[in-house]
C-alpha cells in the first residue's frame, strides 16, 4: 500500500514508519506544521512544529530512504483543536485537544488530502492495534503496554477512519520503541516524551487560557452556597482538581475539598468534599462507533479519562442517539468534556463526550 | 557541478596550501587564486581587483547591503535610506529588514509590476523625493522566482545622477545572460559559482574600485581588508573553471533552453488546465526572461501537492518557497507582483538547465493534467 507515516519528530512516529516500510508499504514521510505562528518555529524548543522536530523527522526519512514532506495543516488544527479547546473551557468543560487532533486532523485532514493524493492510509506512532475482526472488519483494541496504551484518544475513529489507520507500535512496549529506535540508529531513540499540550510548550494551560479569553472572575462557592473565595475564569478549574484552588481556609471540616462543579455561566466554581465526586451515570453526546451502532443494553468497560482506570459497566444507546452509561461502582473526577470510552474486553467499542446534562 | 569543474576542483584540493602563507605551497596557492580572480574578471567585464571572494550569494549580498550601508552612513549620517525592489531573494531582503529592525536604516521598497518589472520612473520618482537621505540601491538582476530581467543599466543610471551607489544581486543572470559588469553601471554585484556549474560554497562580490564597504568579519585583511578569512583557492578555481564554460556556451545554450521553456509553457498553458505563466514570457526572447526559466501558476492546487506528485512522478520542480522547517509559504515575489495569496499557493517553478531535454519536458507535461486533477481533489477536501 502507499501509506503517509505522519513524523512528529519523536521516537515512536519514527519506529513506526520504519515498520511500515519492513512490512513492504511504500511509504512517505509527513511532518504536520500545525503551528500558525512561524515565530514559533524558531522560538520554541519543544511543540507542535518546531524547527528541531521538523528536522529530527527528516532525519529519520533521510535515514530510511523515503521522501518527507511538511504539510501545513496549522489553519485546520487552529480551527478544530485551538479553538475548539478554549471554547469547552469557556464552557465550563474540560476537553481532550489529543482527541480531537486525531478525530480531525490525523484521520481526517490529514487522511482525506493522503487519499486525494493516492495514497491508501495514514500511519502513526500510537500505541493501539488494530485487529481484523471476524467479519474482517478493522477492530481498534489497547496497545499491549498498558503505560502507554493510547486506544483513548482514538477511541473517535469510526470504521471509515480506521480502515485507513495503521498503528505498528501496538504490540510494542515503550522500552521495545526505545531499544528499536536505538538498534535502527535513530538520533532520536533518547528524545524525551512529550507530556504536555502540544500548543502550549511552556506547560501553562491557565496562563495560556488567560491570555485567550481574559479574566473572567467569579466566585468560589460551597455547595451550600457559602462564599469562600473569588477567582479569575472558571476556566482554570476542572472537576476533581484539589490543588490551586486559592482559598484561605485549608478544609472543609478537616475533610480535604475540590472542585465538584463549574458553573461557566454564572462564573462560580463549586467546591465540596470528596463523596461528591463519585459519579456513577454518565451521559455522553456526539458518540462515534468503531463500527454499527450497538442496539440494546451493552455490558462494556468504562474509561471516563485518559490514562484512567477501567470500570464494568453497562451502556446503553438512547433514541436521540445519546448514550447511557451507568458504571458499576463510583468513579471520581469524571469531567464533562472528556470523552467516555467503551471498551469489550481490549477492543474499543465506541466513545462519546461527557456531559452534564442527565 | 560541471564534470570540467569537478576535476579542476579535486585536483586543486590535492595540490594548493594556504594563500595567505609565505612559502612555496602558498606561494602556487595565491597564484592559483589570482589567476582564478583574473579569468573570473574578464569572464564578468570587471579588474581583477574588483573581485571579492565570499563563501557565495548570501555573504555576498549581505556584504553589499550592510557593508555598503554603513559604510555610507559612516561618510554621511543623513543617509540612511535603502531602496530596494520588492522581489530580492532572501539574502538581499533579509539584511535590508535586518537594518530596518535595528534601528540603522529605513528604506522604500520598489514594487514591481504584474510582469516582475522594476520601473526606472518609479526609482526616479523616488529618488527625486528622497535622494539626499539614500545610501544605497539594489535591484535584483533577474529574478530567482520568475526570471524577469530588469533594466539594469538604465536604473543605475538614474542612481548614479543621484550620487547614490548601485548594487544587483546577479545570482541567476551570470552565465545565462550577456553580462558585463563595466557596461552596467553598477558600484555592486553579487555572483556565485554553484548556480553555473562550479562547487557550492564559493562566491564574490563585484565591487568598484571607488565604492567603500565595512567589513562583516574582522580578521586576517584579505580581500581588499574586506573580507577576512583564507581563500579556498580550491573552490575560487573551479569557480573560475566553471564560469569560462558558461560564459563560452552561454549563447547556443540560451537559444536551446528557451526552445525548450518555450515548448513547456505553451504545452502547459494548451492542456486546458487554466494554468498560465507568470513573469514576462514571449516565445523566442532570450533577454526578458532567463532562458532556462518556466513559472507556472495552476489554480486551485497547493504546491505541496504538486511538488509531491511531480515529484513522484519523476520529474524535480520547486514551488516557491519555504520555511526553515519545510512549510510552504507563498512566494513574496508573487505576492509582490500582485498575486493573491491563492492564486500564489499553486505556484510551479521549472528550471531548465545545462542536463534539461526534449524528454525531460514530455514526461512533465504527460504528467501534468494526472498530478493536476489530484492535486485539486486534494485542495477541495484541506
Amino acid at each position: 500500500m502507499r501509506v503517509v507515516a505522519a513524523m512528529s519528530g519523536g521516537v515512536d512516529s519514527a519506529v513506526a514508519a520504519a515498520r511500515m516500510l519492513d512490512a513492504g508499504h511504500e511509504v512517505v514521510g509527513v511532518h504536520l506544521a500545525l503551528s500558525r505562528s512561524a515565530a514559533t518555529l524558531r522560538e520554541s524548543a519543544r511543540g507542535c512544529c518546531t524547527l528541531e522536530d521538523a528536522g529530527d523527522a527528516r532525519r529519520v526519512a533521510d535515514r530510511l530512504g523515503v521522501p518527507f514532506y511538511v504539510w501545513d495543516l496549522a489553519d485546520r488544527f487552529a480551527t478544530d483543536v485551538v479553538e475548539d479547546f478554549v471554547a469547552e473551557y469557556a464552557a465550563g468543560r474540560t476537553p481532550n485537544p489529543c482527541l480531537r487532533c486525531n478525530e480531525k486532523i490525523k484521520f481526517a485532514a490529514l487522511l482525506d488530502k493522503a487519499l486525494a493524493l493516492g495514497f491508501d492510509a495514514v500511519a502513526t506512532g500510537h500505541y493501539a492495534r488494530i485487529v481484523e475482526g471476524p467479519g474482517g472488519e478493522r477492530e481498534l483494541h489497547r496497545g499491549v503496554d498498558p503505560a502507554k496504551d493510547q486506544s483513548y484518544v482514538l477511541g473517535v475513529l469510526d470504521a471509515d477512519q480506521l480502515a485507513h489507520a495503521f498503528f505498528p507500535l501496538g504490540d510494542l512496549t515503550k522500552d521495545e520503541v526505545r531499544a528499536e529506535a536505538a538498534a535502527r540508529g535513530f538520533a532520536v531513540a533518547k528524545k524525551p516524551d512529550s507530556h504536555d499540550i502540544c500548543f502550549i510548550p511552556d506547560g501553562d494551560t491557565r496562563g495560556f487560557l488567560t491570555r485567550a479569553l481574559g479574566e473572567r472572575p467569579g466566585e468560589v462557592v460551597s455547595t451550600d452556597g457559602e462564599v469562600l473565595g473569588r477567582h479569575t475564569g472558571t476556566y482554570g478549574f476542572t472537576i476533581g482538581q484539589r490543588r490551586g484552588l486559592g482559598l484561605d481556609r485549608g478544609s472543609l471540616d478537616g475533610r480535604p475539598r475540590y472542585v465538584v462543579g463549574i458553573d461557566a455561566r454564572a462564573h462560580r466554581v463549586v467546591i465540596g468534599t470528596a463523596d461528591l465526586l463519585g459519579i456513577e451515570d454518565i451521559v455522553g453526546v456526539d458518540a462515534r462507533w468503531c463500527g454499527a451502532v450497538p442496539a440494546g443494553e451493552l455490558e462494556v468497560g468504562a474509561q471516563v479519562r485518559a490514562h484512567g482506570e477501567e470500570v464494568p459497566a453497562t451502556a446503553l444507546v438512547l433514541a436521540d442517539g445519546r448514550v447511557r452509561v451507568r458504571l458499576a461502582q463510583r468513579v471520581r473526577g469524571v469531567a464533562p468534556g472528556q470523552a467516555v470510552v467503551l471498551y469489550d474486553g481490549t477492543r474499543v467499542v465506541g466513545s462519546a463526550t461527557i456531559t452534564q446534562e442527565y | 557541478m560541471r564534470p570540467v569543474a569537478i576535476e579542476a576542483y579535486a585536483a586543486a584540493l590535492a595540490r594548493v596550501g594556504n594563500p595567505s602563507s609565505l612559502h612555496t605551497a602558498g606561494r602556487a596557492a595565491r597564484a592559483l587564486v589570482e589567476e582564478s580572480r583574473e579569468r573570473i574578471a574578464a569572464a564578468l567585464g570587471a579588474r581583477p581587483s574588483e573581485i571579492i571572494f565570499t563563501s557565495g550569494g548570501t555573504e555576498a549580498d549581505n556584504l553589499a547591503i550592510k557593508g555598503g550601508h554603513w559604510a555610507r552612513v559612516g561618510a554621511d549620517p543623513a543617509r540612511r535610506r535603502l531602496v530596494v525592489s520588492g522581489i530580492e531573494h532572501h539574502a538581499v531582503l533579509d539584511p535590508v529588514e535586518h537594518l530596518v529592525e535595528t534601528g540603522s536604516a529605513q528604506v522604500s521598497w520598489l514594487e514591481p509590476d504584474r510582469c516582475g518589472h522594476v520601473a526606472p520612473d518609479d526609482l526616479a520618482r523616488v529618488l527625486d523625493e528622497l535622494g539626499s537621505e539614500v545610501s544605497l540601491v539594489s535591484v535584483i538582476w533577474a529574478n530567482n522566482e520568475v526570471g524577469t530581467v530588469q533594466p539594469i543599466a538604465e536604473l543605475a543610471e538614474i542612481a548614479h545622477a543621484h550620487g547614490i551607489p548601485m548594487h544587483s544581486d546577479a545570482v541567476q543572470a551570470v552565465g545565462h545572460l550577456p553580462l558585463e559588469f563595466a557596461a552596467s553601471g553598477l558600484d555592486l554585484m553579487t555572483v556565485t559559482a554553484h548556480k553555473l556549474g562550479g562547487p557550492v560554497g564559493v562566491g564574490a562580490l563585484v565591487a568598484g574600485r571607488q565604492v567603500a564597504l565595512v567589513p562583516l568579519a574582522h580578521g586576517g585583511g584579505q580581500e581588499r581588508q574586506v573580507r577576512s578569512g583564507t581563500l579556498d583557492a580550491a573552490g575560487v578555481h573551479a569557480f573560475a573553471v566553471a564560469l569560462d564554460l558558461a560564459v563560452a556556451e552561454r549563447d547556443v545554450e540560451a537559444k536551446r533552453l528557451v526552445a525548450l521553456r518555450d515548448r513547456l509553457v505553451e504545452g502547459a498553458m494548451g492542456l486546458g488546465l487554466g494554468i498560465t505563466v507568470s513573469g514576462c514570457w514571449r516565445p523566442g526572447d532570450v533577454e526578458e526572461r532567463v532562458p532556462g526559466n518556466a513559472h507556472l501558476l495552476v489554480p486551485g492546487t497547493d504546491g505541496d501537492s504538486l511538488l509531491y506528485l511531480l515529484d513522484a512522478a519523476g520529474v524535480e520542480v520547486s514551488t516557491g518557497s519555504a520555511c526553515q522547517a519545510g512549510v510552504p509559504r507563498p512566494s513574496h515575489v508573487l505576492l509582490a507582483m500582485g498575486y493573491s495569496e491563492r492564486e500564489a499557493r499553486g505556484a510551479l517553478r521549472l528550471s531548465l538547465g545545462h542536463p534539461s531535454t526534449d524528454a525531460d519536458v514530455d514526461a512533465f507535461l504527460a504528467a501534468l493534467p494526472g498530478v493536476v486533477e489530484r492535486a485539486r481533489r486534494a485542495a477541495r477536501r484541506s
